[in-house]
This record gives structure tokens, C-alpha cells and sequence, in this order.
């Protein structure tokens, strides 16, 4: 196996007693001494910093960037405002999602933020841009910090006081003693929150200047996923994969009219026919909220059925576990679009069926900025 | 005097019965207990049984009947306060067990558990 990759906070997880995971090639904090439900509660409450330096941040420039970056996401990038942010899905020739990532619009460039398990894919596919006079310049010399929660405005301001002025959404450059920040207001908790690129020399002293404020804990990566769970955020490779379509996982809101069927600049991203049909039928099955009976965490790859014995699979847990400012378990399923909210179900727990509600996504409801 | 097994469970003789509970290495390697589900009083289990599902927010697990025998009691709060696990583990019982014959004398005792755990 190849060598485990460090960020270059590393050696601050462990001076603050992370417990380090394997993740997506890297190694990660996935919890501190206090624990994955108080990181959780900490972060709702008041702000949590995350280490997501193994996500992958790519500058794309050249003449029409955004028409070509358009070539492969169906997502309005022409109409995105200079100092404003967008979700947006890379699909591949039959309808399926290569990867999720953010696009940020910086003037005379255009930022991605990719997954990190996706980096090296997505690099490749992006490099088809290339023959489009397209540069595509993977950013390795920096880190990328998350600081998540209702707090986070007031610990960043005293260090950066122009990102208050910032909405959800917004990017912006910012100097913090000679360092240029790249802050996006935005994140992955359904938290109000910010994501600050910083230069790799001064990553440390940034993350330590956060970490000396009263409001703010360092946060692990469980604490992460219970919170986008909360939040009804999919991960890659669990809630969407190169096999989901993005009206099956939820995401048609990240394809605009103007890239549908009919629209102004219709399709033109690869899997165009296959994703843009299914969008106009509506989709047969459809990312759902699961909320289970009692106390019991359903997790991924457990089944679901429509009855309590026998009975038909209708699919499989795609992400679960036990949401903290929920109070129990919740879980993510891929499941038939004709079952309305509210609909019992029944998942198969250790030989025994467990009923379980469809509940509308989020569990938690964000509280952005706007 | 506690008595430890292999599979991190603390034992504690009580005249004819055994108490089993975690110890604070199990409760810290599982993190945040959030369900807990307990045999059913009266139920025969054999050696190495899973006799309790145990999960935390990052994975399931067991706790195994430590011998074989009668469970004759459980600790009934405990599914409604799973957090106690994590919070006081040396003082959070699981289930009462009822062997034939209670002899403690093959399991680890204190030293000989914290030389295990490192």
C-alpha cells in the first residue's frame, strides 16, 4: 500500500490528541479527546475547525474557462458572478457522477474544490480542457481550514475583519499578516461557516491564531460526517457514485433550467441525454431521509424493505448513523420517488426488521447567511 | 476483585452470579455510546455468545457472555442512558450471568489486563 499522505497540520492534530485514520489516501484526524458527539455539539453551538487540506483545489484560466468548464457540468459557470461560489457535479458518459465540487468565480480564474479520494481523476478529466487553450494548475503549496458554526463569523472577523461583510456563497481574498487568504462562505455542516485557502508556510500559525479564540475546538472527521448527514449532504462514494444519476441522488437543484431540456445552453456535458430525460420525467428513485424506530443506528448497506417480512428490497442504506443534535439515529437510502414523506418502511437490523419514516432531507435545518 | 477478560469486558463476582461490564479502554476505543441492546432475563448463553449490541457513533459492536450460563438480571436504565458507558465505565454494569459453577481464576487480573492493553 502506498504511503499514508500528511497535511501539513499533521503534527497539530497530534500535539492536540487527535486520534489519526487512513482517509482517502491521507492521514486524518477523525476525533479528539472530546469525542465525535461533543466535537458534533461543539460545532452546532459554537465553531469547530476542520483540516480538509486533502480535498483538492485546481485553478482553471484561459480564454472562456467557463464555457469550457461547461463541457463538463451541467452548471450555469457563464452566469456566475466574479466573487461568488457554486455547487456543481462532473458526470460521465452515462448519466453517472465522476465527483461533486464546489466552482468558485475569481476574476480571471475559476477555483475548484474537489473530494480527495476524486483529486487525480478529476485532474485527468480536466485536462481535456486543455486542447481549449485551458490551463489547468492543481494548487499543491496550500492548505484549506473549515471553520463551521453560529460563532464563526465573530472568531474570523477578529482576525480578518472583511470576511463579515461576506454572504453564503461569496468569495473573496483576504491578507492576514502577509498571507493571502482565499475565504469562501460556505462549508459542509449546514452550519453558517467559512473555508479559507491559506499558503502552506503560514497554514499552522493560521490554524493556531483559530484555535486560541474561547469559541473554537478542532474537529475530526466523524464529527464531519455526522454533521453533513444532519445537514442531508451526500458523500461521494457512498451516496453517489460514478453509477448514480444526479436526479437520483438528489442533486437536479444543481442543474439549472438554462442546461435542461430546452433551456438556453441544453445539455452539452457528457451523460447529457440520459441525466437531462430523467430530469424532465422526474426520476424513478430518489436520495431519501430515513429516521428508524427506537434508538438503533442504521448504517450503510443495510437493507430496506417494504414490509415487515418478506417482502421487497427497495434499497440500501446509503450513509447512517446516530445524529447527535437529532437526538437518534437517521440514515440516507436511495429508495422509489412514488413513496411520499412519512411512508413506514422496515430495515433489516441484525435478522430482526426495524420499522423506519421517510422523512424529508435536511434533518437539521442549515442555517446560512444568506 | 475485578477480574478482566480478553474481549475487555470487567467481571465481579457476587455470590453465585457474575457482573460484567467494559472497561474504560473498550469505552475510549468505542467512543460515544449511543444504543445498547441487553440479553433477555432468563436466557440460557453459551460461551463466547454476542449477548449485547453495543454502538457508539462510529461503529457497532458486541459484548460476549464471558462463560456460559442464566442471565438473571440486566441493567435495565441503561438502553435509555447509554452514555453512562462512556461516562462512568468501572461503575456501569451490563448483565448479571449465572454459571454452574463460578470460578474466575482463568481470567486476567488487573495487571496482568493493563499489560495486555499497553
Amino acid at each position: 500500500m502506498a504511503e499514508l499522505r500528511r497535511t501539513m497540520l499533521y503534527d497539530l492534530h497530534l500535539s492536540r490528541g487527535a486520534k489519526m485514520v487512513p482517509f482517502a489516501g491521507w492521514e486524518m484526524p477523525v476525533q479528539y479527546p472530546m469525542g465525535v458527539l461533543n466535537e458534533h455539539l461543539h460545532t452546532r453551538a459554537h465553531a469547530g475547525l476542520f483540516d480538509v487540506s486533502h480535498m483538492g483545489q485546481v485553478i482553471l484560466r484561459g480564454p472562456g474557462v467557463a464555457e469550457a468548464l461547461e463541457t463538463l457540468v451541467p452548471t450555469d459557470v457563464l452566469g456566475l458572478a466574479e466573487g461568488r461560489q457554486r455547487y456543481g457535479l462532473f458526470t460521465n458518459a452515462v448519466g453517472g457522477i465522476l465527483d461533486d465540487l464546489m466552482i468558485a468565480n475569481k476574476g480571471d480564474h475559476l477555483l475548484l474544490v474537489v473530494n480527495a479520494a476524486c483529486v487525480e481523476q478529476d485532474i485527468g478529466h480536466l485536462r481535456q480542457l486543455e486542447a481549449q487553450g485551458i490551463s489547468v494548475e492543481p494548487v499543491t503549496d496550500r492548505g484549506l481550514l473549515a471553520l463551521q458554526g453560529p460563532e464563526a463569523e465573530a472568531v474570523l472577523t477578529r482576525l480578518v475583519p472583511g470576511v463579515a461583510a461576506m454572504r453564503f456563497m461569496d468569495v473573496a481574498e483576504f491578507d492576514w499578516q502577509g498571507a493571502t487568504l482565499w475565504v469562501s462562505r460556505s462549508g459542509y455542516t449546514g452550519e453558517d461557516g467559512f473555508e479559507i485557502s491559506v499558503p502552506a508556510d503560514y497554514a499552522v500559525a493560521f490554524a493556531e491564531a483559530l484555535l486560541a479564540e474561547p469559541e473554537v475546538a478542532p474537529i475530526g472527521l466523524g464529527a464531519r460526517d455526522s454533521l453533513r448527514l444532519e445537514a442531508g449532504m451526500p458523500l461521494y462514494g457512498h451516496d453517489m457514485d460514478a453509477t448514480t444519476t444526479p436526479g437520483k441522488a438528489g442533486l437536479g437543484w444543481s442543474i439549472p433550467k438554462l442546461r435542461r431540456a430546452g433551456g438556453a445552453r441544453s445539455g452539452g456535458f457528457p451523460g447529457d441525454e440520459e441525466i437531462l430525460t430523467e430530469l424532465a420525467d422526474g426520476p424513478s428513485r430518489l436520495r431519501r431521509g430515513l429516521r428508524p424506530e427506537g434508538r438503533a443506528p442504521i448504517r450503510e448497506g443495510v437493507e430496506i424493505f417494504d414490509a415487515p417480512e418478506g417482502g421487497e428490497l427497495l434499497g440500501r442504506v446509503s450513509s447512517g448513523g446516530f445524529g447527535p443534535s437529532t437526538g437518534g439515529p437517521i440514515a440516507m437510502a436511495i429508495l422509489p420517488a412514488v413513496l411520499a414523506d412519512g411512508t413506514t418502511l422496515w430495515a433489516e437490523l441484525r435478522g430482526k426488521r426495524i420499522p423506519v419514516a421517510i422523512t424529508p432531507l435536511p434533518f437539521h435545518q442549515p442555517s446560512y447567511r444568506r | 476483585m475485578l477480574k478482566y477478560t480478553e474481549d475487555h469486558e470487567w467481571l465481579k463476582q457476587d455470590g453465585d452470579e457474575i457482573i460484567v461490564g467494559i472497561t474504560a479502554h473498550a469505552s475510549d476505543q468505542l467512543g460515544d455510546v449511543v444504543f445498547i441492546e441487553l440479553p433477555e432475563v432468563g436466557r440460557e448463553v453459551a460461551e463466547g455468545e454476542e449477548i449485547v449490541v453495543i454502538e457508539s457513533v462510529k461503529a457497532a459492536s458486541d459484548i460476549v457472555a464471558p462463560v456460559a450460563g442464566v442471565i438473571t438480571a440486566v441493567n435495565e436504565g441503561l438502553p435509555d442512558n447509554p452514555g453512562a458507558v462512556n461516562a462512568d465505565p468501572a461503575g456501569t454494569w451490563f448483565f448479571r450471568i449465572k454459571p454452574a459453577s463460578v470460578d474466575l481464576s482463568g481470567f486476567m487480573d488487573e495487571a496482568a489486563y493493563q499489560a495486555l492493553i499497553g
